[in-house]
């Protein structure tokens, strides 16, 4: 069965095997989103400039906003009653799907721009071929967070090349974070079932074929950074079926504390 | 729910109507003859606005930096207190708006700083003397915000009082600045709107969330209060800055406008205000009402406050950790410039 009819169909949608596909793809999509969005939120009034302050904001804003309707999305084809906010709020870190990337911490602000380069230039070509997703909620959500995440892209670029091409001392750091960071982005491109099914099914692509995409859009970037593409080994991974780094229970239970302290509240 | 625009929808009137006379202002022309003070005091008169270009008093400059400065400091201290519940903010709409607010506040403190520059001081060195403890920013932002409910009476009433103070700001004889302040009144009163709705969310939800409102309305009730500055005899500047249409109403005149105001809104809240005095005094037409602790105010203001401290090392914290990449800014532009040339010769 296609996701189209499982939407189209509410009543059969627990259980089905394309409706729970799609749930769990949502998740792992809205939960990158959500995490990216905590974490750039944290820069509010500590960027290194006013109007840095401003942009980070914005992009952590967008995020926010592509989080909330995948999020809101992923709850009502799940069918259990949940919305937005239970799934934000009231799931643990093991149930949580984002990639290890978004959930390191933000480090100085190289280490923020290296994420932020690595994961738009990972988003932008995603959302942009899921803007023509066979499921059309999806594609939608898709071609307006396709559009946001040129600006996060152009952005994280900006500032990459400003700093790998800097001083001395903007040069080394950006070049420790690219470094630190690298290991983290082989795991936006696994595949696994899942995303092999959403593939064949029209409904996602497997994330390995825009692969060649992004190294050619970095590269580029680090080369007019005067940075040089750092060598593949350790390849951390996991975040996808729940296996998180140390950081991301730290980063919930801040996120989480009151809306949990007054269960069943409306805020 | 009640209806919060009733009563900023008459302040925003307000503002509307302080933007069309700016315009017409301006349509009218500088009809003021003359040179110099003559014809500083001619545009002041004639309710015209005074522009960058236009000879003014050095007093009069002095007054509008050190008034603009203050006011674009705490635009961005000012980010600090709500920033602080971003992270946790209950529930993702609010975390959505929160970021906007506080983003808003970042852009409030640029038009400012825009401002000031007009009078010929660059935005650095009003930063300096911030960092520098030499210019103040609003001794409201010295108060820790302890729970979320703290973003509802931050929104409602020091949102709200800054638009009481701002409102007349927009008829200001200074062109830069009446600008900033239409602008920038038009977006607080969103920011009392946005507060106004988690006080009464909250209110009416649990009794743990209403003892929470109520908690928070406590300890920002008096210190806004503060915010319209000491009572009319002490104040040091009022004078000169009526006269120069700066000002146009006095420290106490807004507070009572503010109380009024608040007044009339809590009961809707389902909160009280903690003021065992507040009542409607039917001669004045007005709400009688306890003084804020002016010592406290004015030690709040020397540096006492409960996060004095915190607030100018964060601003202080995040100005240090930023030089790094403010400098590979400048050599980056540097070097794009020198290969540029390089590549034309
Ligand atoms: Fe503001
Ligand atoms: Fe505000």
């Amino acid at each position: 069965m296609s996701a189209r009819s499982a939407r189209s169909a509410p009543g059969r949608r627990v259980g089905d095997r394309a409706a729970t596909d799609l749930v769990g793809y949502l998740l792992r999509l809205g939960d990158d989103a959500l995490i990216a969005a905590q974490r750039l939120a944290e820069w509010s009034s500590r960027a290194p400039e006013m109007e840095e302050d401003i942009a980070l904001t914005n992009i952590a804003l967008d995020q926010l906003g592509a989080a909330r309707a995948l999020l809101t999305y992923a709850g009502e084809l799940e069918g259990a009653g949940r919305d937005e906010d239970d799934l934000a709020y009231l799931r643990t870190d093991r149930e949580f799907a984002n990639c290890l990337l978004v959930e390191l911490p933000n480090g100085d602000f190289a280490v923020t721009m290296a994420k932020l380069l690595f994961l738009a230039a990972y988003q932008h070509p995603l959302y942009g071929w899921l803007a023509g997703s066979a499921d059309d909620r999806l594609a939608g959500i898709a071609a307006k967070a396709r559009k946001e995440s040129a600006y996060h892209l152009e952005h994280a670029a900006l500032w990459t090349v400003r700093l790998g091409d800097g001083t001395d001392e903007s040069h080394r750091r950006m070049r420790a974070a690219v470094d630190e960071v690298w290991p983290y982005t082989h795991e936006l491109f696994a595949t696994d079932d899942l995303l092999e099914r959403l593939d064949k099914a029209g409904v996602a692509v497997n994330p390995a074929a825009v692969r060649d995409g992004w190294l050619d859009t970095v590269e580029k970037v680090l080369d007019e950074a005067t940075l040089t593409r750092p060598v593949d080994g350790w390849t951390p991974g996991g975040g996808r079926r729940g296996l998180h780094t140390e950081h991301l229970s730290y980063l919930l239970a801040e996120m989480q504390v009151v809306h949990r302290a007054h269960p069943g509240a409306t805020w | 729910m009640y209806d919060v625009d009733a009563q900023g929808g008459g302040l925003l009137d307000e503002v509307e109507a302080a933007e069309a006379a700016l315009r017409a202002a301006a349509e009218r022309g500088a009809q003021a003859g003359g040179a110099g003070r003559e014809r500083f005091d001619a545009l002041i008169a004639a309710d015209q606005k005074i522009e960058p270009r236009d000879w003014m008093p050095e007093a009069y400059r002095r007054t509008l930096v050190r008034q603009i400065a203050q006011h674009a400091h705490s635009e961005i201290i000012g980010m600090q207190p709500e920033g602080n519940w971003i992270t946790r903010a209950p529930s993702l709409k609010r975390k959505a708006s929160l970021l906007a607010k506080v983003q808003d506040e970042a852009g409030h403190g640029l038009y400012l700083y825009a401002a000031a520059e007009t009078l010929g001081v660059g935005r650095d060195e009003l930063v300096d003397l911030l960092l520098a403890g030499r210019q103040k920013y609003s001794s409201i932002f010295n108060y820790p915000t302890l729970t979320w409910a703290d973003m509802g009476a931050i929104g409602w009433l020091v949102d709200g009082a800054a638009i009481v103070n701002q409102v007349p700001l927009c008829r200001c004889s200074y062109g830069p600045y009446a600008r900033a302040m239409i602008r920038i009144c038009k977006e607080e009163s969103f920011h009392q709107r946005q507060g106004y709705e988690i006080l009464y969310t909250l209110a009416h939800g649990t009794p743990a969330q209403h003892q929470m409102a109520q908690d928070a309305v406590d300890r920002w009730w008096y210190p806004s209060l503060a915010m319209f500055g000491p009572p009319d005899g002490e104040s040091t500047h009022s004078a000169q800055s009526m006269a120069w249409k700066i000002k146009r109403f006095s420290n106490d005149e807004l507070r009572q406008r503010f109380v009024d105001m608040c007044a009339q809104q809590i009961g809707a809240l389902g909160l009280r205000i903690p003021d065992p005095d507040l009542r409607w005094n039917d001669e004045r037409g007005a709400y009688d009402y306890t003084q804020p602790d002016y010592a406290e105010l004015m030690r709040v203001i020397a540096g006492d406050g409960p996060c004095n401290r915190r607030r100018m090392a964060h601003r202080r914290r995040a100005q240090a950790d930023g030089a790094w990449v403010r400098e590979a800014v400048v050599a980056h532009a540097k070097k794009a410039a020198d290969a540029k040339k390089a590549a034309a010769a």
